[in-house]
Formats: C-alpha cells, structure tokens, sequence
C-alpha cells in the first residue's frame, strides 16, 4: 500500500500531463439506449478487445515482444530489472510515434474489486510515467485498469498472484 | 449439513425433481448453525387431490433456517402430520421441543392452488396466524416465500425478505478468454436469470431503490463505464463514457442520484451525477484513490473508501460533499463498506492476521466485529431488512457467494454449478 512520495509525486506530474495531452475526454452518452439480454443465453454484448490496434509501423520495426512490468504487493514501483524493456518499448515508440498503446493495469484478486481499480490504474501510470521521461508522448498511451477482472494466472498462491500483478502495454 | 443428510426418501425424491428443473441455481450449504435458534416445525402441507410442483413447506423451513433464528425441525422428526387446528396434540410437540409449529392444506382452485396454512405457538396453545393465499402453479415458490416472509415477521417482529432477490457476476475461463454474466435470482438462489454476458470485464452491480433496474460497470466497449438496465424490458442506457475509471455505482435513497467514482481527473475521486440531468458534481478532491461510495439510509452522508492516509479506509461525507471524517481505525485495510438499514450499522472488508473478512462496524461505539471466518471475503451486501450479508468468498479456488447472518451466529454458502461466481447485490424489498 506504500507508495513513494516520489511516485506520487510523478503521479501527480503524470495526471496533469494527461489532462493537458488526451483531448478524447469522455462525456456522457446521451441517447445511447441499447438493449440487454433479458432471457436465456444466446446473446452477449459485443465486448470488443481492450487492444487499440497499431495505426502505423513506421521504419518495418516489430514491437518489442516483451511488454509485461510485473510488480510487488501493494506497490506500483518499478522494478530495476524491467528498466531496460521498458527502455526498449519507449525507443520503439518514439521511432513509431504515430503508434499508441494501451497501458493495461491489473492487481492480484486480494481487496475490493473498486479499490483494485484504482491498484491498477496507479501501476499502469507508473508505467506511462517511465515511458514518458524517456521521451515517449502522453498523446500515444492510454491507461485502462482492469483491476483483478483479468487475472493472468488461476490459484490462490503467492506465485500466482505475482503474475497478476502487471502492467501490459498492448499495440 | 447434517439436517440434509436426514431427509426422508420423499425429500430427496423432491429435491431431484426441483434440482432438474432448473440446472443453472445455486444450492445452499448451511456452514454454521446458531444454537440459539427458535425450534420451528413446518409439517408437509397436506395435498387434497393435488401434487404440486413446488414442497411449499420446504420452502419455508429453508427459507426460516437460512436466516440463523430458525431451527426448523427434519422431517423425520415430526410427531405427527397435522393439517389443521383440530389435528394439533400440543404435547407431542413439546416433547420435540418445538416452540411453534406450521400446518397447512393445498387444494385445486381453478388453474392453480389454494394454499391455507396456520402458525401456532405450542407453549400458549393458540394460532398466530391463519391465511389463505392462492397461487399459480409457476408462482409457488414466490408464494411460499410470503408465507415464510409473514411467519418470520409474526414470530420476530421483524419484516421478512424472503421475497428479495439478489444479483451477481459469474465469470468462466481465463484470460484472454473470460466469460463474464450478469445473473440475477431469488435470494435462495432459485429461478435464476441471465442478464447480460460479455467477454469483458463486468462488476458493481447495484439495485436501484424502486427495485427495477441495476446499474452496473460493464467493459464491453473496452473501456470501463456504468451502465443502467431495467430488468422487466432488459433495455439499458450507457450513463457514462469518462476518461479512465468509471466505477462503484451507488443510488441514492430516493433513486434520483449515483454516486460514483471517476478518475477523469487523474486519480480516483467520488462524483455525485443526478440521474435525469446527468450533471456532475465532484465531491472528493485528494490525491489519493476514492472509491466505493454508499449512501445512508436517509441520504444526508456518503460513506466512501480512501487511502489518503496510505492504506484504505472508511470516510464519511456530507452528501453535497464537505466534512470529511474518519470512521474506521482497527487494522490497515477497510473498505466497500455498506450502510445496514437502521443506519446504525456499516458492514465492510477488513483485512485481519487470517486474510480479508466481511466485518461490521457500530456507529455508535466504532466497534468493528469480523463476522466471517474464511480469508478472502468481499463485497458484503446487507438484506434490505438487516438479519443477513451476503458476500463473496473462495471455496478451494472457487469463487463462491457466502452468506453471514448480521449477529455472526449463522451462515451458509451458495456454490454455483459452474464457474466463478461474485460481485452480489441485494434487491430492496420488492413486495
């Protein structure tokens, strides 16, 4: 639960630099009525995939593979070891700079679901704040937190839940 | 589980024939008895000519033992099979030690049943309570859960909620392929219903006041945000889209506003949007993560989670927003906290040296009471009379929906047929 004043510092840093970069706010949807399933089992909402597709890939470079942060209980610091992936993604992303990812947030299942979020969304900032320094744009990275929705691994086991506890940057 | 495994052949013969009726219900496993519970004895009802569908008297007596204040005899034990008054001998029924005892007849009116049924108390020999209700053959589960709603209130004085039902959010398989349902169903887990399923994420849901619609956080766009669907039409309306989380939908009392929490401004923070207007009013401003808002009763605070102080914790607020106040300080983690009825009472997520528990807290004296006894407990949701929480708990690496008594003193789970299952919320009353 103790995060550095400094990340939160950066935090802060990093929500400002959001507001000013991100003009796609939302609003609300006024009039956008659909309709549920009411009965049986036949139908589903069409949940689309949480990626938002590359939209360049400028210089035929491939993404850099490796695109999970994983981190300790309760902490949204980064670890050394994933400095230099995430070095190498920020490289890609500013030789790509018409690509953008989704900086996606999870928790392990531990907590509230509401709470979780909020674990998610302050990793996945972490993120975008360490690829921001390093010169990508705020404008190329969005941040969703899925919280502990989508768990990476299945078990209640201290090996599992570290694998629940990442950050995915999504092409 | 004991008073299961003494069913008579009968009972078991019904229960087969209930079970494939309906495949997708939750089954009820009684985990903790009160010892103090009021012996109860619900004979058969005497079929004149009919067989129906539905063991109303089953019914009842499961009804009556989930809520931890009953002990409702086994079948096996009943004395004698009395229909009526007359066939009472009040001896027999002390000598079982039962201190009341509920009879009753069902006969054929038109296309359905006429239902009469009594309740006495053996020790002052006399009737408490004598009804006719008729019923539908498809209405008799709904039926019987009045009945047992009115020997409930007749004999504790308090108002039954057996007639409630409850939502949650079941989820199978595993990332990237996660099913997600939104399902609703009686609070005994029976005629069950499913309201939306998505391949993204969904969870929150939340009971309006007037008992028709369910808000809710669905991912289906890709993104979080809340959504609100009337049950009877499954239509539903997106209410919003903003930038980053779109979580923890709350109504207030009189179902005219949601609380909720929104972190468009660059950390979570509690927003207050009147329904009709959708205008927005920001009521925490911290750097911190706000979250999990709930109204009390009479709509004049908002109790929400915070970890400004480092670890989450309960917080108070006017709900126009201003005089923040601490409520809790036992352990380093509280949170989803739920107001009970009487207002007196906040039920919540502690975590404690065995894991996270469903606890409540006493306004008054700010005593905090772990109610459960299991280590990954959450999401309590209060029945709209305040005698029981159900929440979301594990079973091995099952996610199960558990269910406390609001004194501790009973409880049971409802393992699902198939995956896992969480995220319950408690209808008000709908009678």
């Amino acid at each position: 639960m103790q995060f550095s004043s400094y990340a939160k510092t950066l935090a802060v840093a990093l929500s400002l630099a959001v507001v000013a970069g991100c003009s796609s706010g939302g609003g609300t949807q006024d009039g956008s009525d659909t309709t549920g399933m009411t009965s049986g089992s036949s139908g589903s909402t069409s949940g689309m995939g949480s990626s938002s597709g590359a939209s360049g890939q400028g210089m035929g470079q491939q993404a850099p593979s490796e695109n999970r942060v994983y981190f300790d209980f309760d902490s949204d610091a980064i670890r050394p070891e994933f400095e230099s992936m995430l070095n190498q993604q920020a490289r890609y992303l500013q030789s790509n700079p018409s690509t953008s990812v989704v900086l996606e947030g999870h928790t392990d299942p531990r907590g509230t679901r509401e709470y979780n979020l909020g674990l998610g969304e302050r990793r996945a900032n972490a993120v975008r704040q360490y690829l921001s320094i390093q010169g990508v744009s705020p404008s190329q990275m969005e941040v969703v937190s899925y919280g502990e929705e989508r768990p990476a691994a299945s078990g209640n086991s201290e090996q599992a839940w570290a694998q629940d506890r990442r950050v995915v940057i999504d092409y | 589980m004991k008073r299961w495994m003494a069913l008579t052949g009968f009972m078991l013969l019904m229960m087969t024939s209930l079970m494939a009726r309906a495949s997708g219900d939750l089954t009820i496993e009684i985990t903790r008895s009160n010892d103090d519970a009021i012996p109860i004895a619900v004979v058969p009802m005497r079929g004149e000519g009919v067989s129906p569908s539905t063991d109303i008297s089953e019914v009842v007596a499961r009804d009556l033992e989930r809520s931890g204040m009953f002990a409702p005899l086994s079948r096996g034990d009943l004395i004698s099979l009395p229909a009526s008054g007359d066939d009472i001998v009040y001896a027999d029924w002390r000598r079982v030690r039962a201190n009341y005892l509920v009879v009753g007849r069902v006969e054929a009116s038109g296309n359905g049943y006429r239902i009469s049924y009594e309740l006495y108390d053996i020790a002052g020999q006399r009737r408490l309570l004598g009804e006719i209700v008729t019923s539908s053959d498809e209405q008799l589960r709904s039926r019987a859960h009045y009945i047992a709603d009115r020997i409930f209130e007749e004999i504790t004085g308090i108002r039954g909620a057996f007639q409630t039902r409850i939502a949650y959010v079941t989820a199978n398989g595993i990332d990237p392929n996660i099913r997600y349902a939104l399902y609703i169903a009686d609070q005994d887990g029976h005629n069950t219903r499913q309201i939306l399923t998505s391949d993204q994420p969904i969870l929150s849901p939340a009971w309006s006041p007037d008992g028709q619609k369910l808000a809710y956080v669905s991912f289906e766009s890709g993104r979080p945000a809340i959504y609100v669907q009337q049950l009877s039409s499954g239509r539903r309306v997106q209410l919003t889209s903003f930038q980053g989380i779109n979580g923890a939908p709350a109504w207030s009392p009189d179902g005219r506003k949601m609380a909720m929490s929104l972190s468009k401004d660059g950390n979570p923070e509690i927003y207050v949007m009147d329904v009709a207007t959708r205008s927005l009013t920001r009521l925490t401003n911290s750097s911190a993560i706000d979250t999990e808002p709930d109204w009390s009763p009479d709509g004049s605070t908002i109790l929400f989670t915070s970890d400004r102080s480092g670890q989450p914790q309960l917080y108070t607020m006017n709900a126009s927003g201003g005089n923040v106040s601490r409520l809790t300080f036992t352990g380093n983690y509280n949170a989803g906290g739920h107001y009970g009825p009487d207002g007196k009472m906040v039920f919540l997520v502690t975590r404690t040296d065995r894991g996270y528990q469903v606890a409540k807290q006493n306004l008054d004296s700010g005593r905090l009471t772990v109610l459960t006894e299991t280590s990954q407990d959450e999401a309590p949701a209060v029945a709209p009379n305040g005698t029981m929480v159900i929440y979301a708990t594990q079973q091995g690496a099952r996610g199960v929906l558990g269910a406390v008594s609001a004194d501790g003193r009973a409880s049971f789970v409802l393992p699902s047929p198939d995956g896992q299952v969480r995220e319950p919320s408690w209808s008000p009353f709908l009678n």
